[in-house]
């Protein structure tokens, strides 16, 4: 399966009226998730809400897209 | 500095109060001539309630403030008939560019959605809005408009407002059934009547600068993150009519105000940003904080609470004045209804409910605007410049990036004077109870033109057909009739085909199918619509009692 890069945020029985809405909805939640959080704490989240992420995607042939994406320019 | 604009001064009378000693009694005074004020003014005024205005200045608003003018505000101020002159003076931008440090990391172009009247957004400098809005008032009979008078006391008891007011000449006393607050975020009506606003105080500064561009300047949006001739900071370049040029530097909170606003500081600034080459003179500079909070309860008994009086939010969206044209449009109708006895105080309330839950909106959008521009700590400016840094190549990134989210108006869709749809009718689209109406291009009597001048002021039915002449003869008698009621409403008959209808009812025809789209419409479909062209209600078939069921819901007297 090929990685989705479009916009892909939405919320079962939730309807937007705007369509920056979702992508909104979704970093402020995780920005929150990080209130109050040290930064080491901080990491600690990102790194377990990542292996949590890719578990549930579960597909390692997106998982590989997804690493090579994120270390482009980094 | 250089002066691209004349500020009016309009011109002070001595109240005849003041040498009479009586008390002026009247059903309704605004408190402020700012935006917010002059289109309360105006609405009540279009709705037939006589207005006393007062503001304590005798000109337009001062310097560089509200600049973005979103397409619903634009469609509210057609209707107090200055739509036009705020359209053809500003200016429009489709292009927006994206900077990340040194590099442009996208840009987009809004294109404007076909078919509607409005743009998305004009800009243009609030005196020029407050001076149309000024000139139309002062053309209207319904209208007293009062410069340099100071309301220096309120006093609230059962069914009146007893209002103190001081002029150069002196003072004198004022009684009216109804008070409307539009004086402005440190609101002396609220303090006065020791009412609490609730929220916070953002801790970050703002340095706004209107400069005038000596050459050819792109009439686009620009906003940087953290630029190299700012780092750590975001700027952000809106272009104004006149050549004007705004630019808002954010400067954290340690910056100290006096220093940041000397032109010895502020040039090199832009020149930076510019480029050395480009020529520009200085127009404004001001230092400002800015708050994010509301009231409670935008209706206190006998006095209303419009505009930044009533909430206050980040400038990220330009949220602040045009939720303010949208509180007049929601208030204006409910006030006139309860006044003329056709509908309770209650229905007050609801002016507070569905404009608190746009302010709640509001504030939600243009916070987290802030907090993406403004990260509160190093894990969310990471998130940030992430976003930022995956937005270049991918789409996704791009919806994550937040540099203000234009006011739309809110769908009010929670709101108690909704009829809900039947469980056995379904609708495609997103003209649901509550929802703002759509525009959509019509002919009327073979002349085009638009259907949100042709809807509104008063409640409306629109019923739709194919054919005119295949409306049956019932049909037409009781929609003809429903002007007949306590609370009038106007037949709109919308078809697809041309054809003959009696007089009394307003018709215009869908040549292009772009009406039945938007609302779904199929033969025999109904809307109900409010006076603020909401959607209070829809039938897939008209029944009179349904419908005056519906009305009777939308007006609190259900």
């Amino acid at each position: 399966m090929s990685i989705n890069l479009n916009p892909n945020f939405s919320e079962a029985g939730k309807r937007y009226f705007s369509a920056y809405s979702p992508a909104d909805d979704f970093y402020e939640l995780l920005i929150n998730t990080h209130r109050d959080l040290t930064d080491e704490q901080s990491e600690l989240l990102n790194a377990r809400l990542i292996l949590l992420l890719a578990n549930h995607i579960g597909d390692i042939g997106t998982l590989r897209e997804a690493l090579k994406l994120s270390r482009e320019g980094v | 500095m250089l002066k691209t604009y004349t500020y009016p001064r309009f011109e002070y009378t001595t109240p005849p109060e003041i040498a009479s000693g009586r008390t002026l009694k009247v059903p309704v005074v605004v408190v402020g001539a700012g935006p917010v004020g002059l289109a309360t003014a105006l609405d009540l005024e279009l709705q037939g309630v006589p207005v006393l205005l007062l503001d304590e200045d005798d000109t337009v608003s001062i310097g560089s403030r509200g600049v973005c003018y979103a397409k619903r505000a634009l469609e509210i101020l057609d209707r107090y008939g200055v739509g036009d002159a705020v359209c053809s003076k500003g200016v429009s931008w489709n292009v927006g560019r994206t900077f990340f440090r040194e590099q442009e990391v996208y840009n987009f172009n809004l294109v404007p959605e076909a078919d509607h009247h409005r743009p998305g957004m004009v800009n243009l400098q609030q005196y020029y809005l407050e001076e149309y809005l000024a000139a139309r008032a002062a053309s209207r009979p319904g209208i007293e408009l009062r410069w340099k008078n100071k309301v220096v006391s309120v006093m609230q008891s059962g069914k009146s407002v007893t209002l103190k007011v001081e002029t150069g000449d002196g003072f004198y006393t004022v009684e009216a059934d109804w008070l409307i607050a539009a004086d402005g975020a440190r609101s002396p009506v609220r303090r006065m009547l020791g009412l609490d606003v609730e929220g916070k105080i953002f801790m970050d500064r703002f340095l706004i600068a209107d400069v005038v561009m000596k050459a050819e300047f792109p009439a686009e949006r620009w906003f940087w993150f953290d630029p190299p001739f700012h780092p750590g900071q975001s700027v952000l370049l809106h272009k104004q009519t006149d050549n004007v040029f705004r630019i808002d530097f954010q400067l954290g909170w340690d910056a100290d105000p006096e220093q940041e606003k000397k032109p010895e500081n502020v040039l090199p600034r832009i020149k930076a940003m510019l480029g050395d080459e480009r020529e520009f003179e200085l127009e404004w500079v001001s230092v400002y904080t800015f708050q994010c909070r509301r009231m409670g309860s935008f209706n206190h008994g006998r006095v209303l609470f419009v505009g930044d009086a009533a909430h206050q939010v980040s400038p990220f969206g330009a949220r602040g004045a045009n939720s303010g044209l949208q509180d007049a449009d929601n208030l204006g109708w409910k006030l006139k209804l309860v006044i003329d006895g056709k509908a309770p105080e209650k229905l007050l309330d609801s002016y507070s409910e569905e404009r608190v839950f746009a302010a709640d909106e509001n504030l939600m959008n243009s916070t987290r605007s802030t907090d993406f521009i403004t990260p509160k700590s190093r894990v969310s400016r990471t998130f940030r410049n992430a976003a930022l840094s995956l937005a270049k190549n991918h789409a996704f990134g791009r919806a994550l990036v937040n540099s203000g989210r234009l006011s739309v108006p809110s769908f009010l869709t929670a709101s108690s004077l909704n009829t809900p749809d039947s469980e056995t009718e379904t609708f495609a689209g997103r003209m649901l109870p509550g929802a703002p109406l759509d525009d959509a291009p019509v002919l009327e009597n073979g002349e085009e033109g638009w259907l949100l001048s042709r809807v509104g002021g008063q409640f409306c039915v629109m019923y739709f057909a194919d054919d005119p002449a295949a409306i049956d003869a019932a049909t037409i008698a009781a929609l003809t009739g429903l002007s007949g009621g306590g609370i009038a409403v106007q037949p709109v008959v919308i078809s697809r085909r041309a054809g003959k209808l009696p007089g009394g009812i307003v018709h215009l025809e869908d040549r292009r199918g772009v009406f039945a789209k938007r609302y779904d419409a199929r033969p025999g479909t109904v809307y109900l619509v409010r006076p603020d062209q909401h959607v209070a209600a829809r039938w897939r078939s008209f029944d009179a009692d349904r419908l005056g069921a519906a009305v009777a819901r939308a007006t609190c007297n259900d």
